[in-house]
């Protein structure tokens, strides 16, 4: 009932090939640092934990003493420094391997630990007791024994907490197979159901309270046993591969054998099984191997799967998570649950799935031993660069592909330096996705999409190696670099959930987390700080320009501002060439690019009617470039703002992503213009100017996960208005994104594909002004 | 004659009009009710013992040969069996007296049933049939095409349906131990060790696993040992009718016991062939009822389990609700 893995007979083929593929440095990362270590060990498979630490390189900006100096010195100064230091990251570790290559994998750990004052390692699974004295022996740490069940529930509960599209639906049949669930804001109460060597049910109604509610004793230990009696078949996968191929018709006396056809009162289909293995009882005949695996396969589904339901009516719960060896991913068996829970339920209850499924013992055991650093205080991230991501059951089962000689799994995840939170503003934020398309769903966009950043894998590595003049390895880093995101890329062709949905936004966000695991933390640092120079210097000579223009006119002028301004974004292929061959491209010009009024999505004039009425109390602006779009666009339009009464939160990314403007980046350019603006002057140091930080690090915006400082003065401070620029965060996403106040979502279509898509030209404009029905 | 008709008014002529309209309502004999299931087919006869001497004299001869060849016969052919110990003695069914019959034979065998009936001339017999089970729907070109009789349909209404039963456990056990009747399964099952085959709570925990309130006791998985090679090579063929035995059974119980449980009902009548001459499954359902349910549910069992179905075919047929 509550054993995870099965012991005994599960050591699977002592004739596989010890040997390990895989440099085991590039397995065991960053072991040198490691402290507190949690091992799973299951029937087959072991998943080792571990925390470590990750030294980056990251670059930091600081602001100039401009005192003593005169204009004409301050006009060929940059205007701040850069410069790159260490910064010390915390990272999750999760290796899974099979239980083969235990004592080869420990040989290397206690070769590798340098840390001396673990002393302790927590242990979990049905094989902690068989692998104890091994473990003590070769690490010389003392086996703490964790209750498996609690693992197992603290470890889905941290993957439905920090891992955005973990759980999935599984449809036989479709392309892909997965179907992500965005998650939840509340995770609880849902239902657990293990299916180990037996089936263990456990409803979850917070983080510490969970109750085993009940339970079965048939499970992956009878699919197995029974299997291998009947069959003569030891293997489990190979049982499985076994029941990929047969008939269960052959075996289960199905509804239509007893009533000749489907039964109309009872509304029951001919195909239903009547009587699992009811067959076997009536002929003396010989059955095949693989029917009868079938059968016994489905008999084990529908039990399970009849079941759960019925708890979950009970108690009242649709969302039921499937768990266990039994399931370890294989479609088969996915698949069959999720047929059983349709029926039975009639499709109240959904069967989902964790693409993490197989560390949540793991992962539960690491956090029972690191209770003290108080790992649920902070939010996670899973790094795309350190995950090995979902493998692929397809194509059918391959026996030498599942038994996975040689191969590793690895999670990745990274300890975010603040705890990220819904926007308060959001309408519903149960039923908010940030993606405006889904790649994984949309065959098309997603062949264009990864093209399209295969042919702009050149230019990154250009740009990365140019933005560390000074360093000797920078040109091999980026080589490394190329290979790794594009191996990436690759595996997303091929398997497109591999990491959840496939998204503009996840192929971006891989990528950033590709160049910060080479030591590139910020290939646009110097772009950034030149542009915010030139920038800088033009503010003065816009905003004389703009206390020309009439009213009306002004607030034209402003909003065709933040569009131009818009148009520097050195993510997109189209303006990339133009900026790189003409680094002086000015302002003016960038207004000559933008289409002419009415735009692809025009309501201008309705946000030209509600700037006629009382002004807003406050507004959240999400900035996006550096340079032009946030000095010249954005800064001007806050000063407006500002005049007009309303306060405003200006939100920036806390990390680097292409020549978006960081928060400290916009903390040194907010200084210098205060310096030459009374007006943005006293509404900072009144407050009515406040800068603050997204808690991301991503070229798109992800409004469920946000800086809790940011949330807490959005409440504070009342905001209502959001401000959404620029491609990344207001089209490939949130463009869909229902706000609980007025919104403005502005964009220049710098695609030619995604414009034509949405149905306008290269540099359409997008102008959504957004009022929530009442 | 001492009755003249008309004579008398009172009661009795009361109940006389009664008895006529019951005489023009009820069916012509034979009264049947089938049955047919997956596995076994369950016939109800109803054998009348107040036959007057005019009845007897009218009664066409194959009726008499059915009746007498049903109730003096305890085995028909090599698998039909008449249950006497079931018999219901001195019965009164819509006004008339006897003894109903209980008979059962397997499902593959139906063919020849129907021939029985062709041999016995049933079609002069203008009677109609009432069955129930799966197998009625099968078999009715049979019936029509054999013996020119109509069927009748009788359904039970039920809340839910669950493909692990008594076929599972004989099938299962012909698989693993090559047995040939579901007796002999049984037979097997009472002389095994499931705990052989079975990994327990205990085998995994040591004893109780607390945490969760689990008996060391409990199976924890169902064939679980069976997974290690030197277990497989270890049991006899007992032990494994036995696991497949308490297997069936504990999980009818736990399905039944959340069916409950969703319908608010605190009783479970448990019928069905499985159950025949099976004390092993019957104690146990009781317990596992008991026990998961800390003493809320009770499992009722019926000496004619197995029957109702037929039982309800043959009420169908007499029009009684």
């Amino acid at each position: 009932m509550a054993e995870r893995g099965a012991s005994g007979g599960g050591s699977s083929g002592d004739s596989l090939d010890k040997s390990i593929t895989l440099p085991p440095d590039e397995i065991f990362r960053n072991l040198e640092n490691a402290k507190r270590f949690a091992i799973d060990i299951g029937g087959s498979l072991t998943k080792l934990a571990y925390y470590s630490t990750v030294q980056h390189k990251v670059a930091r900006v600081r602001s100039f003493d401009h005192s003593g100096k005169d204009t004409e010195e301050q006009d060929h100064e940059p205007p701040y420094e850069i410069s790159v230091q260490e910064e010390i990251t915390a990272r999750l570790h999760f290796i899974k391997f099979e239980n083969t290559y235990i004592e080869a994998c420990l040989d290397f750990i206690k070769d590798h630990l340098v840390n001396t004052e673990t002393k302790v390692i927590q242990a979990t699974g049905g094989g902690a007791y068989k692998f104890k004295d091994l473990i003590e022996e070769k690490l010389q740490l003392k086996v703490d024994k964790e209750d498996v069940m609690t693992c197992l529930i603290k470890g889905c509960n941290f993957v439905l907490k920090n891992i955005p599209h973990e759980a999935f639906m599984y449809q036989k049949d479709s392309d892909p197979e997965f179907r992500f669930q965005t998650n939840h804001p509340s995770i609880f109460p849902y239902l657990l159901v293990n299916i180990g060597s037996g089936v263990s049910i456990v409803k979850v109604e917070t983080e510490d309270r969970f109750e085993w509610i009940g339970g079965s004793s048939i499970g992956g230990g009878t699919f197995w046993g029974l299997g291998a009696l009947l069959t003569k078949t030891k293997k489990f996968d190979e049982l499985l591969h076994l029941a990929s191929k047969g008939q269960h018709t052959n075996v289960d006396m199905l509804v239509q054998d007893i009533y000749g056809g489907a039964h109309q009162t009872l509304g029951l289909s001919g195909n239903l099984i009547a009587s699992s293995f009811g067959k076997s009882a009536t002929a003396d005949k010989e059955f095949s191997k693989e029917d009868m695996a079938k059968s016994l396969l489905h008999m084990i589904s529908n039990d399970v799967g009849q079941l759960a339901c019925l708890y979950a009516k009970i108690h009242s719960l649709d969302r039921v998570y499937f768990g266990g060896f039994f399931i370890r991913g294989h479609p088969v068996t996915m698949r069959t649950i999720t047929y059983s829970i349709n029926f039975f339920s009639k499709g109240e209850v959904q069967a989902l799935f964790l693409r993490h499924e197989g560390y949540l013992g793991a992962i539960g055991a690491f956090l029972k031993g690191a209770e003290q650093d108080n790992p649920n205080q902070y939010s996670w991230g899973e790094n795309y660069a350190g995950s090995s991501g979902l493998r692929s059951g397809s194509p059918e089962l391959c026996p030498a592909q599942r038994a996975r000689s040689g191969t590793f799994d690895l999670l990745e995840m990274d300890r975010l330096e603040r705890p990220l939170v819904n926007l308060p503003l959001l309408q519903d934020p149960s039923s908010y996705v940030p993606d405006t398309v889904d790649l994984t769903d949309d065959a098309l966009a997603r062949k264009y999409w990864l093209t399209c950043f295969e042919e702009a894998l050149d230019g990154v590595v250009k740009r990365a190696i140019a933005s560390q003049p000074d360093s000797v390895d920078a040109a091999e880093r980026a080589e490394k670099f190329r290979q790794k995101y594009w191996n990436k890329l690759q595996t997303l062709r091929h398997q497109p959930f591999a990491y959840g949905t496939l998204t503009v936004r996840s192929l971006l966000d891989t990528r950033e987390h590709c160049l910060n695991e080479f030591n590139f933390p910020d290939p646009y640092s110097k772009v950034k700080q030149k542009e915010n120079g030139i920038a800088l210097k033009c503010f003065q000579r816009v905003i004389c320009n703009l206390d020309t223009l009439g009213w009306e006119d002004r607030q034209l002028a402003l909003v065709k501002g933040l569009l131009a301004g818009n148009v520097f974004d050195w993510g997109a292929k189209a303006v990339s060439d133009v900026l790189e061959s003409n680094p002086q491209f000015g302002f003016e010009e960038a207004k000559k690019k933008l289409q002419e009024r009415p735009w692809l999505v025009d309501s201008y004039n309705e946000w030209l009617q509600r700037l006629k009425g009382p002004p807003h109390k406050c507004a959240l602006i999400f900035a996006d470039n550096s340079g032009v779009d946030v000095i010249l666009g954005v800064f001007p339009f806050v000063r407006e703002l500002l005049l007009r009464g309303t306060e405003v939160i200006l939100a920036c990314n806390s990390g680097p992503a292409l020549n978006d403007v960081t928060h400290s980046e916009s903390l040194i350019v907010a200084e210098r213009i205060a310096g030459m603006d009374p007006i943005i002057h006293s509404a900072l140091q009144e407050e009515r100017l406040l800068l603050v930080q997204t808690g991301s690090s991503s070229p798109c915006l992800d409004l469920s996960r946000l800086d809790k400082g940011l949330a807490m003065l959005v409440r504070e401070r009342g905001a209502d208005l959001v401000v959404i620029e620029g491609m990344g965060r207001a089209v490939h996403t949130n463009y869909y994104a229902a706000l609980r106040c007025e919104s403005l979502k502005l964009a220049v279509l710098k695609n030619a594909w995604l414009a034509e898509r949405l149905g306008g030209r290269l540099f359409s404009v997008i102008f959504k002004y957004e009022v929530p029905a009442e | 004659r001492r009755d003249r008709p008309g004579s008398y008014s009172g009661p009795a002529s009361v109940s006389r009009q009664r008895l006529e309209s019951l005489r023009k309502k009820r069916p012509l004999f034979p009264w049947f009710g089938l049955d047919i299931g997956g596995t076994l087919v369950k016939l109800v006869y109803f054998e009348p013992k107040d036959i007057t001497a005019e009845e007897e004299e009218e009664e066409v001869e194959s009726l008499k040969s059915i009746r007498k060849y049903l109730t003096s016969n305890v085995a028909y052919g090599s698998t039909g069996i008449r249950d006497v110990h079931l018999e219901l003695k001195d019965l009164t069914l819509c006004g008339r007296k006897g003894n109903l019959h209980f008979i059962r034979f397997p499902t593959h065998d139906m063919p020849a049933f129907i021939q029985m009936g062709r041999d016995k001339n049933f079609s002069s017999l203008h009677t109609v049939f009432c069955a129930t089970g799966g197998g009625a729907y099968k078999f009715e070109q049979d019936f029509l095409t054999e013996n020119e009789m109509p069927v009748n349909y009788n359904t039970l209404l039920f809340i839910s349906n669950h493909s692990l039963g008594g076929g599972t456990f004989y099938g299962l056990c012909c698989l693993l131990t090559g047995c040939t009747t579901f007796e002999e399964a049984l037979e097997m099952a009472s002389r095994g060790d499931s705990t052989k085959v079975d990994k327990l709570v205990r085998d995994i925990y040591g004893g109780d696993y607390e945490r969760f309130g689990l008996p060391g006791w409990a199976v924890a998985s169902s064939f679980g040992n069976m997974m290690s090679k030197e277990k497989r090579e270890a049991v006899s063929k007992e032990d494994l009718a036995r696991a497949a035995l308490i297997t069936i059974t504990n999980n009818i119980g736990s399905i039944a016991r959340m069916c409950a449980l969703n319908e608010n009902i605190n009783q479970v009548v448990f019928v069905g062939n499985f159950l025949r001459i099976n004390t092993i499954a019957m104690q146990l359902l009781a317990y596992a009822l008991d026990y998961w349910s800390k003493g809320q549910l009770k499992a009722l069992f019926s000496e004619h389990e197995g029957y109702f179905g037929a039982v309800g075919a043959l009420l169908e047929l007499l029009k009684i609700p």
